[in-house]
């Protein structure tokens, strides 16, 4: 056996802390190795050639390569190792960055740990089986979870490529949250007449397939390959019937309804639409307010539908759906009034969220457009806005800044003024945060045209008096207290993972940090993969986005898809887990620890009963493994023997 | 039920200015089944101008008496008073969290404290090792006519980190074990407003300023008494009150009573015997009205129900 081993400096990332060359001395000495050598950066083009000369030069069959982790460069060297003719699983690495010289200080000991990785990464080497990948047949069909508008912009630019795309919206109708603005910054452009347009292009779209008040209850399969399960929730109408007249929505005498699209401003009736330009415009029953269900009589709405549509014994219908990529759409919350006491949310009528008062603004919205407060529907001239409501703030978890406050904030103000001439708006804020193109100018134009008075500081409490909100706060520039009487106020709330964001990450195998937010393959360069491969993100539900931001990633998610299905066949991993049928005793025990459903029963002939991975659906993660009481299954690339030999390296010195 | 035997810090003001608050918390206590130990030898916890002088200073002064109830053997001490409470808490927590700090601390102190004494206030085991259901047994008398705005201050319940107890901008124990011996509470949201603290010495203007709103609060939302938890609170709401009324114009003269002082009216007891006589603003307004309830063994709900109809019946009378 030939093997080479490659030290990186990485700059001074390795070689700050690690001695790189004694690495390379001590492990030149070890049986095998014929060539030990150090390199500033083995990554760059120079250092990926000198592991090509170094294979023809010193007839090497194996390679090791001591750097950072292999998620960064692995198959950087595997495909430089197959270009200078060996197998690219002849490769093997040592995490030296991130397991050793980023995190310990002490030079000496890291050098030691150093030679410890480099060691076991030799003697597996050394163990290392040629593996060579067989291809499988890809389903070009994409599945869109969210049909807010980065949902719909992956769905449209995917269906404008080519691909057949099965777009699923939990909500009755599609256009998530921005369906809900009234004008959109910096541009003040009416929300829905831009989105409308695109809503209709969804829902008419020849490569479209849209289920909406349906959510994805399971996940199934592999890149190229996935089963969707999708729970299509009883909406108590039969669609295909409904028009959308709207007549039950009027005659319903169960007024009390909440109106989860209008943030519950105003009462709905128990049947709805949602709001005029809906996709699909029809109705739907909330069963928690329905007298039918309640208290078992009314009907009501059956009685005046003009087609007949109401069907109060309809059950939720389970669909599958084949599909070859998943682009998860599923947007954003907002963080509850109740968890933000010191402004009184929850308790105060008069305390709104933004996005509440976006509905107030809203012509479609409970108020035509007229902004009342909900206390007692009068006008209000005295308007206070408290930015970073429950952002930025450690007590409550949530560090982070909502993004896109800033600058609703600024655009509310000026609607405001638009709406009300004779108010007067006040602004609460901690910083500015307007780095878009066109934004600094509008939150300027908020202040020096609409007279908008802006108070760098925050607010301490939020209290009735008489029919005013007092809202108390620090003004930090003139270094006072301010209390302004105000007859509505508005909290930027702040942005939080969408509902069941945790459980549908669970179900598609994808990450999520400690808020619920996805988690890209990588926040600079993979922005909208995941690590799960086939699986890819778009908009809010990474951290908080504003359109154009959502809007791009839609854009960029439906590239990748397009990218993905550019060939017909995908090369599939070969280090899966392979059964040795001689060993196998049939127990199949593997086969109800596979999390994937991977592996199947097997009978040989002679009658012998033996479990069978399939090669496409195994992801490869040793499960089986460690549950086979006979050693029959291995996975390949990390058999018993070579990770044996890693562990017998390491024990010997 | 069995007798319970608290550590009980009382503070200097309980021996000062809170007499009161003393007197009827410990008649209360005695009622509920409770008795009380005092630390031996305990000394001022050094309040609020300790820790603006300094924190290890402040800390030690706090941790010697948590050290004296170690050595009683003893993990448990309670206090009435909120300041006290703050700096036995923050000394406890802050040398548990920081070790380097605990052995300055310790360097100060003849007998080093080792961490390991939790501090409750009176309010918090009347709500959580009491409970509402007993609280309420024992009521023999209603109060029909008082109507209480439960003040509990800026401490009490804050910072979260160190109270660990009810809600920071929302409290709600004192509304309920008022509640529960049939007393009408208001909600307002002034509970947690500071009302200038020891401000008041240095800075009148502003405290009184500060008890104005207070108290113009506690009235609007139709309370004629209102109940504390704090020594320093009750000065400044009540002692200060002819003050407030003389700077800012106004005409309050609403009756500011402890919590626990209030509870002993429902237990029968008698104002002297409450030290209702030690308050500056006459409470006999609000008590006058008080009657005899059937004692009954019976819960919580059962007694607020009987008090409600007794209320029916007197305002039926007049």
């Amino acid at each position: 056996m030939r093997v080479g081993v490659f030290i990186c400096h990485c700059g001074n990332n390795i070689a700050g802390t690690i001695d790189v060359k004694k690495v390379a001395e001590e492990v030149r000495k070890l049986p095998g190795v014929v060539y030990a050598t150090d390199y500033m950066y083995t990554c760059s083009e120079p250092g990926q050639e000198e592991i090509k000369q170094a294979i023809q030069n010193e007839r090497l069959d194996r390679v090791v390569v001591a750097s950072c982790s292999p998620r960064m460069h692995e198959l950087t060297f595997r495909r430089t190792v197959e270009k200078a003719g060996l197998n690219r699983y002849f490769l093997e690495m040592a995490n030296i960055r991130e397991h050793i010289s980023w995190i310990g200080e002490d030079k000496e000991l890291n050098t030691k740990k150093a030679i410890d990785l480099v060691t076991m990464a030799i003697f597996k080497a050394i163990k290392n089986k040629p593996l060579y990948s067989t291809s499988f047949k890809v389903n070009k069909r994409v599945l869109v979870i969210g049909g807010g508008v980065a949902g719909m912009q992956a769905a449209l630019d995917c269906a404008d490529g080519g691909l057949q795309v099965i777009l699923v919206e939990k909500n009755p109708s599609i256009g998530g949250m921005m369906a809900r603005l009234d004008k959109t910054f910096p541009t003040i452009d009416c929300s829905i007449c831009i989105l409308g347009p695109k809503m209709v292009d969804v829902a008419q779209h020849e490569n479209i397939k849209l289920y909406t008040y349906s959510e994805v209850e399971d996940v199934k399969g592999y890149v190229g390959n996935y089963q969707i399960t999708i729970r299509k929730k009883a909406t108590y109408v039969d669609w295909t019937k409904c028009t959308g007249c709207g007549e039950c929505m009027e005659k319903c005498p169960s007024k009390n309804a909440y109106d989860y699209f209008n943030f519950g401003v105003a009462p709905t009736r128990a049947i709805n639409i949602p709001f005029p330009q809906a996709i699909p415009k029809k109705a739907r029953i909330d069963k928690n307010y329905c007298r039918q269900f309640i208290k078992g009589k009314c009907g009501v709405c059956a009685k005046i539908c003009p087609t007949g549509a109401i069907n109060y014994e309809m059950q939720d219908e389970i669909i599958t759906e084949d599909v070859g990529a998943i682009i998860v759409a599923t947007g954003y919350g907002l963080i509850d009034l109740e968890k933000l006491p010191e402004y009184g949310g929850g308790r105060y009528p008069d305390v709104i969220s933004g996005i509440q008062y976006e509905r107030l603004l809203n012509a479609s919205g409970p108020t035509s457009g007229h902004i009342l407060r909900p206390s007692d529907r009068t006008e209000p001239k005295t308007i206070v806005f408290v930015s970073c409501a429950g952002s930025r703030d450690k007590s409550i978890g949530i560090p982070y800044c909502s993004n896109f406050c800033c600058m609703y904030i600024a655009k509310q103000a000026i609607l405001t003024k638009d709406h009300i001439p004779d108010s007067q708006s006040y602004v609460f804020y901690m910083d500015i945060r307007s780095p878009g193109k066109g934004y600094d100018e509008f939150t300027r134009r908020a202040q020096e045209d609409y007279g908008v008075y802006y108070i760098r500081g925050r607010v301490s409490r939020i209290y009735p008096k008489g029919k005013k909100m007092v809202v108390r706060g620090a003004d930090t520039l003139l270094g006072t207290q301010v209390e302004i009487e105000a007859d509505l106020v508005v909290l930027g709330t702040a942005v939080v993972a969408s509902q069941g964001a945790r459980e549908l990450a669970e179900k598609l195998h994808i990450s999520y940090d400690t808020h619920g937010f996805y988690v890209e393959s990588h926040p600079k360069l993979r922005p909208v993969e995941t690590n799960t491969s086939g699986v890819f993100l778009a908009g809010a539900n990474q951290g908080p986005k504003d359109i154009p931001a959502s809007v791009g990633q839609g854009s960029a998610a439906a590239s990748k898809v397009l990218a993905l299905f550019s060939k017909d066949m995908l090369e599939s991993d070969p280090a899966i887990a392979v059964v040795n049928p001689n060993a196998c005793v049939g127990c199949l025990k593997c086969l109800q620890t596979c999390p994937f459903g991977a592996i199947q029963e097997e009978e040989l002939r002679g009658g012998k009963k033996v479990a069978k991975v399939i090669q496409t659906v195994c992801a490869g993660c040793g499960v089986c493994t460690s549950t086979c009481p006979c050693g029959a299954i291995q996975l390949q690339h990390f058999t018993d023997n070579q990770i044996l030999a890693e562990v017998n390296a390491l024990c010997q010195r | 039920m069995a007798e319970k035997e608290y550590v009980y810090y009382a503070g200097c003001s309980q021996e000062g200015t809170a007499q009161e608050y003393d007197t009827s918390l410990r008649v209360v206590l005695k009622t509920l089944g409770v008795s009380l130990v005092e630390p031996e030898d305990w000394s001022c916890c050094g309040s609020t101008p300790a820790h603006t002088v300094d924190h290890v200073f402040a800390a030690a002064l706090g941790a010697r008496n948590l050290a004296i109830v170690e050595r009683m053997g003893r993990s448990e001490v309670i206090t009435p008073c909120p300041s006290c409470l703050t700096v036995l808490k923050k000394s406890h927590i802050r040398m548990v969290a920081d070790e380097s700090f605990k052995k300055q601390v310790n360097s100060l102190l003849d007998e080093p404290y080792n961490g390991s004494v939790n501090t409750k206030s009176v309010l918090q085991i009347l709500y959580e090792d009491i409970g509402l259901k007993r609280l309420g047994e024992k009521v023999t008398h209603a109060l029909p006519d008082m109507k209480v705005a439960p003040y509990y201050g800026c401490i009490l319940n804050r910072p979260p980190e160190i109270a660990q107890f009810d809600d920071p901008e929302n409290p709600v124990a004192m509304d309920k074990v008022l509640s529960a011996v049939g007393i009408t509470v208001c909600d307002y949201a002034f509970k947690v407003e500071c009302c200038g603290a020891a401000f008041g010495v240095a800075k009148r203007e502003m405290v009184n300023k500060l008890t104005y709103k207070v108290l113009s609060m506690a009235i609007d939302a139709g309370a004629n008494c209102i109940a504390v938890a704090c020594p320093l609170c009750q000065q400044n709401l009540d002692l200060r009150q002819e003050q407030v009324n003389s700077t800012m114009g106004s005409s309050f003269a609403i009756p500011v009573l402890y919590f626990t002082q209030i509870i002993g009216l429902t237990y029968g007891f008698s104002p002297k015997e409450l030290g209702l006589d030690k308050l500056i603003v006459n409470p006999e307004p609000v008590i006058h009205s008080r009657i005899r309830v059937e004692k009954k063994e019976v819960g919580t709900t059962d007694t607020q129900k009987k008090v409600k109809r007794e209320q029916i019946t007197h305002e039926g009378i007049q």
